[in-house]
């Protein structure tokens, strides 16, 4: 049985570059404000992180079983001297070892670590949570299809953890130019089963016969792409960018910034 | 009362046979120079000396091969993955687990009769995880290197070491994770510890007293040949290692190695130079270690594009010619055939997207193109392919191995100082994403999730056709793969992959045949049928 191709379009990778740097001329230096660290340490941080930890851990430090170190995900550390400990005295029965680092250079890898692996210090407008939830709510109408803390469709992905698992860039750009944005994986999917069904939604997985999806009435569906006649990924998100005022978009990430798993 | 008694006969008149049978049954080198005409044993990492990774076996068709039930599951003790190769002989299968632990395990029921543990001293480094490849063995011995560098030899029936000795200074991050190989009456290993500044070699040890025979540096000292393809002290840290088996050709008594990257990785404007005999393939005497020839696929490296694959061997009628040749998918993106008596080059061509260089010459060098800084180089950091193992099926004529398709890496030169037992990259890189901040794949899966998805990169096993250079057909995963290959005399080849499926193609046509979700089959494709 033919599949239909199931390759996206890709950006192209000149367009993908330009996007990077449009966001390098974007930022402006943060304001450190109460922050612990200097935003020269998340620097140093993120310089021996690459050299030090990214092999094992990853480029964004999601690669060991467990671990997330981005959004604060550890095993069994909690403080910044947990980390220390770590990172000099190894950990897990050898199978990271014990990192022999100058102190500064241990201080800038907890300051990257804190940072949310963001080393450029994205200042983004961060404006009113309360203001932006009634946003989110309303005008926004985000509302219409995300789900926060067991309120709302589960059709988009549900937001309750967005503000632990992403950067205020991040969100930003979310609004404003979805289509950069987006996750390959939450890409809007519309397939045609043998049985002349048509399901739409999200993948939640993939692999090479399988697909697992969230379809459009909150089921979860597990499909052998040998049972699909087709299989479309379509590479534009279902929203548009917002057409809010930039105050807006500030409150709206304001609020995005303030979920953090449940209360 | 009378029961017990008989069964207590039969087993002992069932252990004298046991014993009378190792016995008889030692794995001399005569018989693993003939390995591949005892298909059910697997005696070196590669199945034999060509390392082919193709099996005579022919009693697992395409007809039959959905009627294979899974016969047991040896459950490792240790989190990571098994990249141990397992070396079979007589029933007896051994197997390495992290971090070097050594198992004789009854091939038929998956029973262990020995366990032998190495701890590695704590302050043993590796770039890229307590990895060990596997075991050689030879006569009675089974031989493992070890991740604080040392290479120690077992009583194969009692897991009892025989003798342990240092290959390198682990205080400077020398490193073992290859099996060996043995010839003749030495053990070889190479060293690993790219990623620290180390300077390369292989070494050969007795067999019988761990002695080392002879030890060839892959990059050359003072005085040698080739010393002037680095600058200045260079090349006192410039990496080289080699941590994969390599192969031998016994007619011309050469063993040939894939060296691995220079150091730093990343900044190679720190190292002018070819920096030889980096990224290459080295031909060295067998008794002697001496360097006979050598090929390099990556001058001045500045991608980590380890030549660690597996030199794989074939004698073949090459466009008209019959010939020593090797083939090799390198981690550069191109895929060579060379001669193996000479080391000249023969063919070489794209086999995934390629923009570091825009072609090789007439002598096989690549043309490079370095891109500017920020823009993506395909293939990435972990190339595309790595180590590995490929097979070659000497029915079909063709070459298979498993690529990693659309994936890049953006990489950062930056001045690095060597201090010892310290990473000593020149930089870092991040992998090419669809979205920024979007997860991307690294060395190993370990999230049972693709939220990455194939648009970072996939899996491609491609079967190459050694006459031409060119692709004849390809089978793709959803998820990138570090599976080796096996194929066989029924024109079957099996592999895995992170998804964790275990698939059986066939090798002339590359449809699917089955596959079944095992869990996880990182391993290479020489699973014992």
């Amino acid at each position: 049985m033919e599949i239909p191709s199931l390759r996206i379009s890709r950006l192209p990778s000149l367009a993908l570059c330009a996007v990077f740097s449009f966001c390098a001329q974007q930022t402006v230096a943060q304001e450190v404000g109460d922050h612990q660290y200097t935003s020269e340490a998340v620097e140093t941080g993120s310089r021996v992180y690459t050299q030090q930890c990214a092999l094992c851990h990853g480029p964004q430090g999601d690669l060991v079983d467990g671990i997330d170190l981005s959004i604060g995900q550890f095993r069994n550390a909690q403080s910044d001297s947990d980390l220390v400990g770590v990172i000099s005295g190894g950990a897990a029965e050898g199978r990271m070892p014990a990192f022999n680092l100058r102190a500064e250079e241990m201080n800038g890898i907890i300051a990257f670590i804190r940072a949310g692996f963001d080393p450029e210090g994205v200042a983004v407008r961060i404006g009113d949570p309360a203001r932006g939830k009634a946003l989110f709510e309303g005008k926004g109408e985000c509302a219409d299809c995300h789900r926060v803390r067991g309120v709302g469709p589960r059709t988009a992905p549900d937001l309750s953890n967005i503000g632990a698992i992403r950067t205020p860039a991040s969100l930003q750009r979310n609004l404003l130019d979805p289509a950069t944005a987006l996750l390959p994986i939450n890409r809007p999917v519309r397939l045609v089963t043998r049985n002349e069904e048509t399901i739409v939604g999200r993948r939640l997985n993939e692999d090479t016969y399988t697909v697992q999806i969230i379809d459009s009435q909150e089921r979860l569906r597990s499909l052998k792409k040998s049972d699909l006649v087709s299989y479309e990924i379509s590479d534009q998100p279902s929203k548009q960018p917002t057409d809010m005022t930039s105050d807006e978009v500030a409150d709206v990430v304001g609020y995005l910034l303030s979920l953090r798993g449940i209360e | 009362m009378r029961t017990t008694m008989k069964i207590r006969k039969y087993g002992i008149a069932f252990l004298l046979i046991l014993l009378a049978t190792n016995v008889s049954a030692q794995v001399s080198f005569e018989r693993i120079l003939n390995a591949e005409d005892e298909p059910e044993n697997w005696l070196t990492y590669n199945g034999g000396y060509k390392s082919q990774r193709y099996s005579k076996l022919d009693q697992i068709t395409p007809e039959n091969v959905s009627d294979l039930k899974l016969q047991w599951t040896l459950q490792n003790q240790v989190f990571g993955a098994w990249q141990s190769n397992p070396i079979v002989a007589d029933g007896i299968m051994y197997i390495t687990e992290r971090p070097n632990s050594v198992m004789a395990v009854d091939a038929i029921t998956g029973r262990v009769f020995w366990k032998y543990r190495h701890v590695p001293a704590e302050n043993a480094l590796v770039c890229c995880g307590a990895n060990n490849r596997g075991v050689a063995i030879l006569d009675d011995k089974v031989f493992m290197g070890t991740l604080d560098a040392r290479l120690v030899a077992l009583d194969r029936i009692t897991g009892s070491p025989v003798w342990d000795v240092e290959v390198g200074d682990v205080n400077q991050a020398y490193s073992v994770t290859m099996a060996p190989l043995v010839v003749k009456d030495k053990v070889i290993v190479g060293v690993g510890g790219g990623e620290f500044g180390i300077r390369g070699y292989v070494a050969a040890y007795d067999a019988d007293t761990g002695e080392e025979a002879w030890k060839t540096y892959t990059i050359p000292g003072p005085g040698e040949p080739n010393h002037d393809s680095w600058e200045g002290d260079d090349w006192e840290h410039g990496g080289a290692p080699v941590w994969i088996t390599g192969s031998f050709d016994p007619e011309l008594n050469l063993t040939y190695w894939g060296v691995g990257n220079p150091g730093p990785d990343w900044n190679a404007g720190q190292r002018p130079g070819d920096n030889l005999y980096s990224d290459s393939v080295i031909a060295l005497d067998a008794d002697s270690g001496e360097l006979k020839w050598y090929f390099q696929f990556t001058p001045n490296d500045a991608y980590d594009y380890d030549s660690v694959q597996v030199p794989v061997l074939a004698d073949i009628v090459w466009r008209g010619t019959p010939s020593k040749v090797m083939m090799w998918a390198n981690r550069n993106g191109y895929f060579y055939v060379l001669d193996r008596v000479t080391g000249k080059f023969l063919e070489g061509k794209p086999y995934v997207t390629v923009n570091w260089s825009s072609g090789l010459d007439e002598n096989g060098r690549p043309i490079p193109t370095p891109q500017d800084e920020g823009m993506p180089t395909f293939p990435g950091n972990q190339g595309g392919t790595n180590w590995y193992p490929p097979s070659f099926s000497p029915r079909t004529g063709l070459f298979y191995f498993s690529a990693w398709q659309d994936y890049a890496t953006i990489y950062r030169a930056e001045e690095s100082e060597y201090e010892p037992g310290r990473a000593f990259l020149g930089g870092g890189f991040s992998v090419l994403a669809p979205a920024p901040g979007a997860p991307t794949i690294g060395i190993g899966r370990t999230n049972p999730i693709n939220n990455w998805t194939n648009e970072v990169g996939f899996a491609s096993l491609k079967a190459m056709d050694p006459q031409t250079g060119e692709e004849v057909w390809s089978y793709d995963q959803f998820d990138v793969s570090d599976s080796g290959m096996l194929t066989t005399a029924s024109d079957l080849l099996f592999t895995g992959g992170r998804e964790g499926y275990f698939h059986a193609v066939d090798a002339r046509s590359g449809d699917s045949v089955v596959e079944r979700q095992l869990g996880r089959t990182d391993c290479d494709g020489a699973s014992y049928l």
